[in-house]
């Protein structure tokens, strides 16, 4: 697969404040990247730093396997970071214009990109008389003016009331279902997990899983169980080699399997130990437990 | 070239404060020939401004030149401002982001600053051909083409001065404050020229001080003062009001300095 993006080794520093530490990653061509971090975690610059607009301070990317210089690749991207940035005297349609002149195409995707993101009807409406949400779909068409190869989103659902957000992930849906590759920096887990297939997980700027959001979610499934006597379940529990970890909350233990121990079995195995369950269910992570779990310790 | 002109001039004439100030400064252009129709009274005799000679070619090219350059400082407000916004927008970011690179958004700034001069310079030479024409003593076209090099110095001084406001939009960010500091400087010029007395040869080569000799001031080049002069002193002094070749040299060093150092600026800073 053809490669989008290479990040190798990077580092920022602001001052002593070390913002990004050695983050290495590879884009390819077709995928959904998130990027998740608690806020002041890195996201933002390492983006801010493939764009153009943060000095590094060591490491290397290179765009399109380094065939072209950064602001010639970035005519071929689409991002937007933070909040949209417009001119506010100028209309939807003039400032699309103005990035039409930018990157060097031509006027003829306007309207097409204003109608996917729903504001081709506020077309000559000025900037400033735009809600928030307005203006982050307003920044997603700028971004999508070029029919980039990559499309860069930081926090894009920022400050949005719930249909606001909404509608952005349907539009993020929407071209992610085009094929388009997108990169999403957000602090907001379900976000991520709905739309990406890859994650990458941040925390004071060092890489703390990177990966597919699969491979995360497989590596610890668990059971939630009750029964009538739970420190018998317990005894019975802690026999079986098979479950490496119990915790006991709310009148329900919860049971961590170090292996790819299915329901029935277990089921099996405490039956034959003459314990009957009220309440069985087995569980994975959420991708926001599993977040919590790995920002937590360190 | 013509790309990065398009963008510069789109971001200025479709705000609206901009174009208006941009229409103002040249209908106060305009207004030099205002002057013309100044009529005053002075120990009960009837002067008229335009029969005095002012518009004789070619002193009337110095004359309008050094007018019209001190219009300047209301073009200043939009240059400084056209900088300063775009960080207040964050839009300097967004074009960055867009592919534009740092290069070529100074570029962008200094084309615009350059043709800015350049209209006023062909504005103010159309100008004071028509009021040369209308009121001049001399119509003989050798004598009207003399002393051109004040056109050029004009072009020179503004291209310079706006350089220069362009320099402190991108190092202060706020148009206020990138005023005050053009100001300041203004003041500190004259601190180290009148109360400290530094040599003529350091001084010559500060910006403003640079700027401002490139055209002298004119009036004392006038008859009607050499004519009050000589009666009261009874000799005149013999004044300097050339365009000087080091002053030309001076200026357009500052000008290089001015965008070379903008540009680091803008590469080495963080948005």
């Amino acid at each position: 697969m053809e490669t989008i993006l290479k990040i190798e080794n990077l580092y920022k520093n602001y001052g002593a404040v070390k913002a990004v530490k050695n983050v290495s990653l590879e884009i390819k061509k077709g995928n959904v990247y998130g990027i998740l971090g608690p806020n002041g975690s890195g996201k933002s610059t390492t983006l801010g730093i493939v764009l153009n607009v943060v000095n590094k301070t060591s490491g290397d990317y290179s765009w399109f396997g380094g065939s072209m210089e950064t602001h010639e690749a970035l005519k071929k991207v689409g991002a937007i970071i933070e909040r949209p940035n417009f001119y506010p005297y100028m209309t939807a349609e003039q400032n699309l214009k103005l990035v039409c002149k930018i990157k060097g195409t031509s006027y003829s995707k306007i309207e097409e990109k204003l109608k996917i993101v729903g504001l081709y009807d506020r077309k000559d409406s000025k900037f400033r008389t735009f809600s928030l949400g307005m203006k982050q779909r307003l920044a997603i068409a700028s971004a999508l003016l070029n029919d980039p190869e990559i499309l860069i989103l930081d926090e894009p659902t920022n400050g949005l009331d719930p249909q606001g957000i909404r509608q952005i992930r349907d539009i993020i849906n929407l071209i992610a279902s085009e094929g388009t590759t997108i990169l999403l920096a957000s602090h907001l887990l379900d976000e991520v997990e709905k739309v990406c297939s890859h994650v990458l997980i941040l925390r004071k700027g060092e890489i703390l899983y990177s990966g597919e959001v699969g491979g995360m979610n497989s590596q610890d499934g668990f059971f939630e169980l009750i029964s009538d006597d739970l420190s018998e379940l317990k005894i019975a529990l802690e026999q079986n080699p098979s479950i490496e970890k119990i915790t006991e909350e709310n009148g329900k233990l919860t049971a961590f399997a170090n292996t790819n121990l299915e329901a029935s079995e277990l089921n099996r195995y405490l039956a034959s130990k003459n314990i009957y369950l009220k309440h069985l269910v087995k569980r994975k992570h959420s991708l926001e437990e599993q977040f919590l779990e790995l920002t937590k310790n360190q | 070239m013509k790309r990065l002109l398009s963008i510069e001039l789109q971001k200025l004439w479709q705000n609206r404060a901009s174009r208006i100030l941009i229409l103002t400064y040249f209908i106060l252009l305009s207004s030099i020939a205002l002057i013309s129709s100044i009529n005053f009274k002075f120990i009960g005799v009837d002067f008229r401004l335009a029969d005095m000679g002012i518009y004789n070619f070619p002193f009337i090219w110095h004359f309008n030149t050094y007018m019209a350059a001190m219009l300047k400082f209301f073009l200043a407000i939009i240059i400084v401002s056209m900088m300063a916004n775009e960080y207040s927008n964050g839009t300097l970011k967004q074009n960055l982001i867009d592919g534009l690179n740092k290069k070529e958004f100074i570029m962008s700034k200094f084309l615009t600053v350059v043709l800015f001069a350049l209209i006023s310079t062909v504005y103010i030479f159309i100008l004071t051909l028509i009021l040369g024409y209308s009121f001049s003593s001399y119509n003989e076209t050798e004598i009207v083409f003399m002393d051109l090099e004040y056109i050029f110095a004009y072009f020179l001084k503004l291209t310079a001065f706006f350089s220069f406001c362009l320099f402190l939009g991108i190092l202060v960010k706020r148009s206020a404050f990138a005023l005050g500091f053009l100001f300041v400087w203004f003041i500190f010029e004259c601190i180290l020229i009148y109360m400290v007395r530094i040599p003529k040869m350091i001084y010559d080569l500060l910006p403003l001080e640079a700027m401002y000799r490139l055209i002298s001031q004119p009036f004392t080049r006038f008859k009607l003062y050499q004519n009050i002069e000589s009666q009261v002193s009874g000799a005149t002094e013999i004044r300097d009001y050339e365009v000087h070749l080091s002053t030309i040299i001076t200026v357009s060093v500052w000008i290089v300095i001015f965008m070379l150092i903008s540009y680091k600026i803008l590469k080495k800073r963080d948005l």
